[in-house]
């Protein structure tokens, strides 16, 4: 048969898409359906000293009205489900609704229910609350310090966690040859999935019954977080996400509005909707990034790397949200040494409470950080001692013969060829000739900047065992059953979480390719808890490594069986049946055969089965991985930065990444733009900013610079294929490359075009007063 | 609230009449009264786009026009600009050349498309990209999003059809 994987489909999940006839949470309509809508803090830190909601429930078509108070004791609160261990974790109760203080802009203080969205809204306009508004606090280092507000009695110095790793002492360093040092701002982003969040609810008394159709990366965590919160049992509830906009990070929260929503909804006996409108995306859906991190660095005169030391202190929001405290801890401290051989590295990590909004994963979450740190300070070593920033790269590259490769941090990378994908990327850029270029513009005044970045990552979350040891409250493990239908065609219900990503055409692939049936006969299930017995997800670039590879080995199980009942059809010992494409062969005897499909239909007739052979014919796997995956990559940026202005030219972008095992390029290639972009976006113009007060100043699409199509020339992608050595697929993920390559390698290859203004950092985004600005204080001190 | 007034669509072809609010948004008309989901609120602002629709064959942001403004318009959403079976040019390009991936701005960027390729057939990337500013995709960083519409031009250009879809033969979904 053809090759089925890696090659390029068209994805299957696109033809209702393009016609409308997606799904996504919004679209639901059900009969009686109420519409919901909150009341938000205007004031980042106050006491709520009254709430009157008596015109508000005065108001024609308004069904009801709850506060914070009317929910006590009837709801739960918001859980965090990332707790790292020996950190002196805090973990404040967070209200569903507010109902003492309220602790940023956004925070919920009231529930409306009305009989449609325009109702719900006027109605939120009339509720009467009185503030006893307090001093706030946004900056992370400002909320540590002595008299800063304090956000939670009993949380001194708003420290929420204390958290370190790895073997750095200061031995490493008093002794380098070199030591570079440097402060790094990583700012706020704001993930912003065009699909606001939504959630519609629907109860049925009789049954006790639950339904939420809502916006979620992963349904069954949100079953079972919102299970406790609101006191209904897991196999009463059921959590639907069929398409999803987006997530990037921003759905895998658990969040007081699809409680209180599904709290309405069981009260009132009616369906309830709740749809996010842009303004309060901005405002309540998670935040990411936010750390401030001072770096030492240390190496030898010829070029060694010897040793990194981070200090992160990282903004945590109000309150922890879901997975918050494992961003700029596990996630970010892990993979401090990179791609490099560094002997020690170290990490130290605050989270910190402040009067803004919960961060929590964005696409990458902490391994940009990790990553941005990393090869920024590479440059500013190259720089220090003298090197090409390529060949300080090149000389600590771990090797691919030194895999697999334990590291500083404790953790065992799995399989590489870093330096194949650095000199592919430099060959497609045209390296060499590039600095030669740079050389000549820069005699005419001309600011041409390369910068380079050669990243490894660690995603594939992950063996449970692992997630249990550094306080992930879950496994990591997937589920998927491959059902074998009576005529031969084939339902996949995988307990991964696809939004976009395209695994309803690349899980086909395997199992089309597996299996032997033809790519058009699979269906994949995803985003159901009443129809998938149980997953973790989707993030942390973990749903094909980890749930294409649980599909594998369902696929394994139904082959075992399938070639039971071939062997006794065919009246061969098991031994004797080989099976390839399809179709069940016996050895030595050509001709003597049968297919996948006239093996299903004898299982499920089930007049002549083997004996304790089961009928029908299904497969399910509960796969959890031995290790993380390790995709890496060398991306290399050029730019020209305009001298009056500090404008900065995108000119060239290219980027060489390796996933391990490619199933369907198309699609992978459309993640690494996607990453790319979103990348680029920090580096250049994303930013959130609160002002003082804590109100958010980027707060609509008016004010936060999302990137758009006129700011791109074309990216030229390539893969290098280099096997995952620890899983059936040989996959590893590539939904955050992009991500965590780009921002380090567009800023490196503006500082790169500013060398001659002898300028080393400018926070992000560099826009182009800033970047002027810099220029400007290298031209005055020149 | 103030009395509600009767308006009448041409809605993918079909007419239908609606008693509505003066202040309910033309997006909140298809979406929640004649159950045409395919057309998306990304926004609040105008500045996403998810929400284009063709009003009188013009590419229109619905959720910044009020039903009672496009009275006795023709309106042409996603459902209507083809269907599986006779899929547009433009629809066609974003499946042919990976142009989405969550879907969720895809209606209505291919609607913005349609409306960009109505005045100029024979855009230049940079064009293309020009008139793309009207819209905002967080997950396919645009590069595919760009040959769909390169794929949709020269596609068109070889059936040298009408981009006016909404006399195209329209189907009613709803």
């Amino acid at each position: 048969m053809a090759q089925v994987f890696g090659s390029t489909l068209k994805r299957r999940e696109d033809p209702r898409l393009i016609t409308g006839n997606g799904q996504y949470s919004e679209d639901i309509q059900l009969p009686g359906m109420l519409y919901a809508s909150v009341l938000r803090s205007p004031h980042a830190h106050a006491k709520i000293v009254s709430v009157n909601i008596d015109d508000a429930k005065a108001l024609k078509g308004v069904v009801a009205v709850y506060t914070g108070k009317d929910l006590q004791g009837k709801i739960g609160t918001v859980p965090t489900a990332w707790l790292p261990p020996d950190s002196n974790i805090q973990t404040p109760p967070h209200e569903v609704l507010a109902v003492d203080k309220v602790r940023y802009v956004g925070d919920g203080v009231a529930l409306v229910v009305a009989e449609n969205r325009y109702v719900a809204r006027d109605a939120v306009d009339l509720i009467k609350v009185t503030y006893e508004v307090l001093p706030a606090v946004v900056e992370q280092e400002d909320a540590m310090g002595d008299g800063a507000p304090v956000l939670h009695d009993g949380v001194e110095k708003n420290v929420a966690f204390h958290w370190q790793a790895g073997n750095a002492t200061d031995e490493v360093f008093d002794n380098a040859e070199v030591v570079v040092t440097q402060r790094f701002r990583q700012q706020r982003l704001i993930p912003n999935p065009m699909e606001p969040r939504a959630a519609t609810a629907q109860y049925n008394p009789g049954t006790g019954e639950m339904t939420v159709w809502a916006t979620s990366q992963n349904p069954h965590i949100h079953r079972f977080l919102l299970s406790g919160i609101l006191g209904i049992p897991e196999h009463k509830l059921r959590i639907v996400s069929v398409d999803v906009g987006g997530g990037f990070g921003a759905k895998i929260a658990c969040y007081p509005d699809e409680a209180m929503v599904a709290f309405a909804a069981r009260d009132l006996k009616r369906p309830v909707k709740w749809v996010e409108d842009r303004r309060e995306n901005f405002l309540i859906t998670t935040h990411g990034r936010d750390m401030v991190l001072d770096v030492e660095f240390a190496g030898t005169k010829d070029g060694q790397f010897t040793g990194i030391r981070v200090r992160n202190i990282a903004n945590m929001g109000a309150y922890l949200s879901t997975a918050g405290p494992g961003v700029p801890t596990i996630l970010f401290g892990l993979i401090v040494p990179g791609a490099y051989k560094i002997p020690y590295a170290g990490v130290d990590v605050y989270g910190v409470f402040t009067n803004t909004t919960p961060t929590d994963a964005y696409r990458g979450a902490g391994r940009p950080e990790a990553t941005y740190l990393l090869e920024r300070m590479v440059d500013l070593f190259a720089a220090e001692i003298g090197m090409d920033p390529v060949e300080v790269r090149r000389a600590n590259l771990i090797q691919s013969h030194e895999f697999p490769y334990n590291t500083a941090m404790g953790l065992e990378y799995d399989s590489g060829n870093y330096e194949g994908a650095l000199d592919k990327a430099l060959q497609m850029v045209g390296y060499e000739d590039l600095r030669q270029k740079q050389q000549e513009l820069r005699a005419s005044g001309r600011y041409l900047g390369i910068g380079v970045t050669t990243y490894v990552e660690i995603c594939g979350l992950g063996p449970s065992q692992v997630a249990g040891a550094v306080g992930f409250q879950g496994g990591l493990w997937e589920s998927a059953t491959v059902r074998v239908h009576p005529t031969g065609k084939v339902t996949v219900f995988t307990g991964a979480s696809p939004h976009g990503q395209g695994e309803e055409t690349t899980f086909a692939q395997i199992v089309a390719q597996r299996l032997g049936v033809p790519f058009e006969d699979i269906e994949v299930v995803h985003g159901d808890t009443n129809r998938i017995a149980m997953g973790w997800g989707t993030y942390g670039s973990r749903t094909t490594p980890v749930g294409g590879n649980a599909i594998a080995v369902a696929v394994d199980k139904v082959i075992e069986k399938a070639k039971k009942i071939a062997a006794h059809m065919l009246e061969v010992a098991v031994d004797d049946v080989r099976f390839e494409d399809g179709t069940f062969n016996v050895e030595g005897a050509p001709g003597r055969s049968v297919s996948i499909q006239e093996v299903t239909l004898q299982a499920y007739l089930a007049w002549n089965l083997p004996q304790g052979v089961e009928p029908a014919l299904e497969g399910t796997a509960f796969y959890d991985p031995v290790n993380f995956v390790y995709p890496f990559g060398t991306h290399i940026c050029v730019v020209e930065v305009d001298a009056d202005t500090g404008e900065i030219d995108l000119q060239k972008y290219v980027a060489v990444d390796d996933c391990g095992r490619v199933i369907n390029p198309m699609v992978a290639e459309g993640q690494v733009h996607g990453g790319i972009v979103q990348g680029i976006g920090q580096a250049l113009w994303e930013g959130a900013v609160y002002d003082e007060q804590g109100q958010l100043v980027t707060g609509t699409f008016m004010d936060y610079a999302m990137p758009k199509a006129r700011f791109f020339k074309q990216f030229e992608t390539a893969f290098t294929e280099t096997p995952a050595p620890q899983n059936p697929l040989g996959v590893k993920g590539i939904g955050e490359t992009g991500t965590i390559a780009s921002t380090p390698t567009v800023v490196n290859a503006v500082m790169d075009a500013l060398r001659p203004f002898g300028v080393k950092d400018i926070n992000m985004p560099l826009t182009p007063e800033r970047v002027w600005k810099a220029m400007e204080k290298g031209r005055s001190q020149a | 609230m103030s009395e509600k007034q009767q308006v009448t669509l041409m809605v993918n072809g079909t007419q239908r009449s609606l008693e509505v609010e003066p202040r309910q948004l033309l997006v909140h008309a298809l979406r929640d009264q004649l159950g045409l989901t395919g057309t998306h609120v990304g926004c609040d602002t105008s500045q996403c786009g998810a929400c284009t629709v063709l009003v009188s064959g013009e590419a229109v942001k619905s959720c910044t026009m009020l039903t009672v403004q496009a009275d006795d318009c023709k309106v042409t959403t996603v459902e209507g600009l083809g269907d599986m079976a006779h899929l547009h040019p433009v629809q066609e390009g974003f499946w042919e050349k990976h142009g989405l991936q969550c879907g969720f701005c895809t209606p209505g960027v291919m609607m913005t498309t349609v409306g960009l390729l109505k005045h100029n057939p024979n855009p230049s990337e940079e064009e293309i990209r020009e008139g793309l500013e009207g819209v905002i995709c967080r997950c396919t960083g645009y590069q595919n999003i760009v040959k769909a519409v390169q794929y949709a031009s020269k596609k068109l250009g070889e059936q040298e059809s009408e981009v006016e879809i909404a006399s195209a033969a329209p189907r009613a979904k709803a």
